[in-house]
């Protein structure tokens, strides 16, 4: 199956004023995206044009934001370094970094041990 | 507050929620209530406080009305708990809650349960590539982001918030391609029968009436009695398909809004084990409850459309009269003040349901939604099981919900039966030939929302 | 029906020939109690041995300790004190990749059995002193049970991502994993594919023997009535009451398990660990609570954070792994928590069967019991040992801790 790789294609949604008071900026993918502040990171990434927001573990299908309201769980991204974050209740920050979750989440990397095995 | 017990704890900040708190507290409880989004309002109200001049006329009247709701609650002495992910509710009283990251608990004499509702699984071909969301969800992010469809969208299902946001989006700018919708004639003749009643709520009536005939008059393609419906794509949604009056008609379009009515949440209580009914009239599964609320003898209420689907202005009646009795029970309201209140609220409550079975009927979703025929729909999301597989399952003996976790993984993901349960009692009911009361229903464990190891561990 | 199994398992033993003259001649119909892992792998071995079998089964609504099964394929440290129970464990390792094999066959359904060897983690120097202990013991049973204790840096050999107070474990090479609730689902498909009769639903109230004709009669809560010259009561916690109907002492009682299940995760614990395991799907299994709680499967907080603490304590990076549900079952447990099988005096035919470890001793259960119990093989050496009279021993003491 052929999913489109770019990070960003055009947005479905729009933001209703155009030069929104408060702005942040956020990593989605590679790219730096300006968004305003106090929406929800599936807002952010539906207003730039995210596209899919997550492949699936079970299948490899491309999944999107669908409830807008914390039940359906499609909107599954990682914020941060941390997987499986659900996009529609995280508020964006400056700085955050987002990126699409691809199956099942990844444990961190693990962590040397000192001589002391701590 | 760990090491205090309170009066009471409100699960849930919309109309249901806030409406007890503030009655609560007008009896001298101490209340706190616990909310998962940042701010109050629930979905109906969602984003009223920091809703600009623009947004509060979009959206209409009965949404802005949500502000005098939050601004009593802030005015009540209720303790508000944002951003809390209560993850279990005990029949010991405890509510156990993610905060910032880390695991807390409250401990209450009553507890009531307001987690509301949410849009009904659609089940159709397509329903899950990106692009596909509920009308309900695009409303939710245009109260809380201001987000508005860049092309024309097209809104398709059925029920009075379909209309609602076509009215809204078009008030907005918006293009409308195409509103498509499954009401048909043996629906109104269905619903004529509760017309009586239906002219009593003759305000609600109206305005959905009014929002119909702008649409026509703002020539909005409407499609009415639609059947059949899917929508195509490979890896996003690319055109909606449907057959009205007999011909299959295809819209292009990368935006589809979907939605036929909405059904409880309803993860808290089967997870305290209450009894459930099946409603055939509201097609969901609700609650067994007493006349205030109460599950059992437990002490712990459910108010709003977690315990029925009633609308927002009977879930903030039934939320009072949740704390009415509860403030009876601790003592903090004399026997007469009660009848009072009681009788008040019970009046105007009455007048609030009796628009449902008009709309229940003239809005039922049709069955080759809710149950889909062909095999290769997906029923549960998270996991990607079809409609064909569990068929399959019921062919070699499976009898219920959670035989099919047997199976294979259906209602195993992480949403925890939400987008699939009642599509998966439906369809093993009309396979086995019995009724969805008779099949049952998953059987739903805490956490309730997702906590993480280190968090239960800290 | 024959089937045969072309290679010999692991070890000594092969499935048990199946069909030879005698048995096609006396094929008696035989009533099974009960669908479990435990009742539906009987009924299996019966079935494709060429009896013919009922199988009664509650359904959707039944305690179900099989739905409950943490999905070990274990033996090691089982039988501790208990010679026979040791070496019953030791042959049903055996006897696994077998009933894998010929389920996939029949039904396509993989089990996802793995049998690669698998830990037990240890927190302290005592813990693995006393472990070494038993495992010494038991080294020698059968064609024997190999182990080797591992310190803490080889431990971090094989499971990288074990936490900084782990002080060692143990590692079998003969253990391993399976779905259990695949394994559930492929029996009674087979049951399907082999022409046993299952009826579900079905919420059996009382069994006697019509000492007459050497019949059975096996009714349910519903009037529905069923007859056979052979009965095996497999009911789990519903044993207790049938097995005096037939003059057999099944002294059962619940004990709840609590267990919690991951989020998916690419794959990072490929053995099982006793408290620990992460499935074909890549969600992790954690456990689990032993809990004295009459028959409430619900689950507790305590016993959830408990979990957690020790899950963190294993395995660190799980640490930011979200949690997805919680249940809790209710393991039948006898009061040495070993197995209970056998043949009624005062009426033959009837037989109970039950263990907690239905699912280490599926592949058993299935080429060994189900035949006896059909009456198309001889009762196995020693099953005397597995009786449920020994409880009825004043001189004996018993302990169902692990």
């Amino acid at each position: 199956m052929h999913i489109n790789d770019a990070s960003l294609c055009r947005p479905l949604f729009t933001a209703e004023h155009s030069l929104p008071s408060h702005t942040v900026t956020l990593q989605f993918e590679d790219e730096s995206i300006s968004v305003p502040a106090g929406i929800t990171v599936a807002a952010a990434l539906l207003l730039k044009g995210a596209g899919h927001f997550r492949i699936t573990p079970v299948k490899s299908s491309p999944r999107a934001a669908y409830c807008m309201m914390g039940v359906c769980f499609e909107c599954l991204v990682e914020i941060d370094g941390k997987p499986g974050r659900q996009a529609c209740l995280a508020t964006v920050r400056e700085g955050m970094a987002i990126r699409r979750q691809q199956g099942a989440s990844e444990l961190p990397p693990l962590a040397e041990e000192n001589q002391n095995g701590e | 507050m760990e090491n205090n017990i309170v009066d009471l704890a409100i699960v849930g900040a919309g109309p249901a929620g806030l409406s007890a708190a503030i009655e609560a507290c007008k009896w001298g409880l101490s209340v706190v209530l616990l909310d998962e989004q940042a701010a109050l309002g629930g979905q109906i109200y969602r984003g009223v406080d920091a809703a600009g001049k623009k947004r509060r006329s979009v959206l209409g009247e009965d949404y802005s009305a949500g502000a005098a709701l939050t601004k009593a609650f802030a005015e009540s002495g209720a303790r508000h708990i944002a951003g809390a992910s209560v993850w279990n509710v005990g029949r010991d009283m405890k509510v156990n809650y993610l905060l910032q990251g880390a695991s807390a608990s409250l401990q209450a004499r009553y507890i009531i349960l307001a987690s509301g509702a949410m849009e009904r699984p659609f089940p159709v071909s397509g329903w899950t590539l990106p692009g596909v969301m509920g009308a309900g969800a695009a409303q939710i992010l245009y109260k809380s982001a201001g987000a508005l469809p860049t092309e024309s969208v097209v809104l398709a299902g059925c029920g009075p918030l379909l209309y609602l946001l076509a009215y809204q989006y078009l008030h907005a700018g918006v293009t409308l391609k195409a509103v498509v919708h499954t009401t048909q004639r043996s629906d109104y003749v269905r619903a004529v029968k509760h017309l009586p009643s239906a002219l009593r709520g003759w305000r609600d009536l109206r305005k959905g009436l009014r929002m119909l005939a702008h649409l026509r008059r703002k020539q909005v393609p409407v499609y009415a009695g639609a059947q059949a419906l899917s929508i195509q794509g490979t890896d996003r949604a690319e055109a909606v398909s449907f057959i009205h009056k007999g011909r299959v008609h295809r819209i292009e379009s990368s935006l589809v809004l979907l939605h036929q009515g909405v059904v409880p949440n309803t993860q808290f209580s089967w997870s305290l084990r209450a009894r459930h009914a099946w409603s055939d009239t509201q097609l969901c599964w609700v609650p067994e409850t007493d006349e205030y609320g109460q599950i059992e003898d437990s002490g712990i209420y459910i108010a709003g459309d977690s315990r029925g689907i009633v609308g927002a202005k009977a879930s903030a009646l039934q939320g009072r009269l949740a704390a009415v009795t509860i403030a009876s029970k601790l003592e903090r309201i004399g026997a007469r003040d009660r009848a009072i209140r009681e009788k008040a609220l019970h009046v105007d409550l009455y007048r609030q349901l009796h628009i449902r079975p008009f709309l229940d009927a003239l809005y039922r979703p049709p069955a080759e939604h809710r149950i889909p025929q062909q095999d290769s729909v997906v029923v549960c999301r998270c996991e990607e099981i079809t409609a064909g597989q569990i068929r399959q399952y019921t062919r070699v003996g499976c009898q219920g919900p959670n035989q099919t976790k047997a199976f294979g993984r259906c209602g195993m993901g992480p949403c925890q039966g939400r987008l699939c349960g009642l599509t998966v009692t439906e369809l093993i009911a009309q396979a086995r030939n019995v009724s969805p009361a008779e099949v049952g229903y998953y059987n739903i464990r805490p956490p309730i929302k997702p906590v993480t190891i280190g968090e239960l561990a800290a | 029906m024959e089937w045969a199994t072309d290679r010999a398992p692991r070890g000594v033993w092969r499935a048990r020939p199946l069909l030879t003259r005698k048995s096609m001649e006396s094929k008696e119909e035989v009533i099974i109690v009960g669908g479990g892992v435990v009742g539906a792998a009987i009924a299996f071995g019966a079935a494709r041995s060429g009896a013919p079998v009922i199988l009664l089964d509650q359904g959707d609504i039944a305690h179900r300790a099989s739905r409950g099964n943490f999905g070990l394929v274990w033996m090691q440290s089982k039988g501790d004190g208990f010679p026979r129970y040791a070496k019953w464990c030791r042959e049903a390792v055996d006897f696994w990749p077998a009933l894998a094999k010929e389920l996939f066959e029949l039904t396509g359904i993989d089990v996802d059995l793995r049998q690669n060897g698998g830990f037990w983690i240890g927190f302290s120097e005592a813990e693995m002193r006393a472990r070494e202990a038993m495992l010494e013991k038991l080294k020698d049973v059968g064609p024997g049970i190999p182990y080797e204790m591992l310190d803490r840096a080889a431990l971090k050999a094989h499971l990288p991502a074990i936490g900084p107070t782990v002080a060692g474990g143990s590692f079998c090479p003969l253990d391993g994993h399976v779905n259990p609730l695949k394994l559930l689902y492929a029996l009674h498909a087979s049951l399907k594919t082999l022409g046993a009769q299952v009826f579900s639903n079905v919420d059996v109230v009382h069994v006697s023997h019509q000492q007459e004709h050497g019949i059975f009669h096996v009714k349910s809560v519903d009037g529905r009535v069923w007859r056979a010259p052979r009965m095996v009561l497999a009911a789990g916690l519903g044993n207790k009451k049938l097995a005096a109907q037939v003059g057999l002492y099944a002294p059962v009682e619940p004990n709840r398990g609590q267990v919690l299940i991951t989020e998916r995760l690419k794959p990072f614990l490929p053995y099982p660990t006793n408290k620990a395991r992460q499935t074909a799907e890549g969600t992790v299994q954690l456990g689990y609570s032993i809990e004295d709680v009459g028959l409430d499967d619900g689950t507790t907080v305590s016993a959830i954070e408990w979990i957690a603490k020790r899950a963190i304590a294993t395995f660190p990076i799980l640490s930011d792994v979200r949690l997805v549900r919680a249940w809790g079952a209710l393991r039948v447990m006898t009061p040495d928590g070993s197995p209970i099988y056998q043949e009624s005096v005062s009426c033959p035919g009837a037989f109970v069967a039950t263990s907690h470890s239905g699912v280490s001793l599926a592949g058993t259960h299935a080429y060994v019991v189900g035949p006896w119990m059909a009456g198309l093989s001889a009762e196995p050496q020693d099953m005397a040992e597995f009786a449920g009279d020994r409880y009825r021993d004043p001189a004996r003491s018993f302990s169902n801790a692990h």
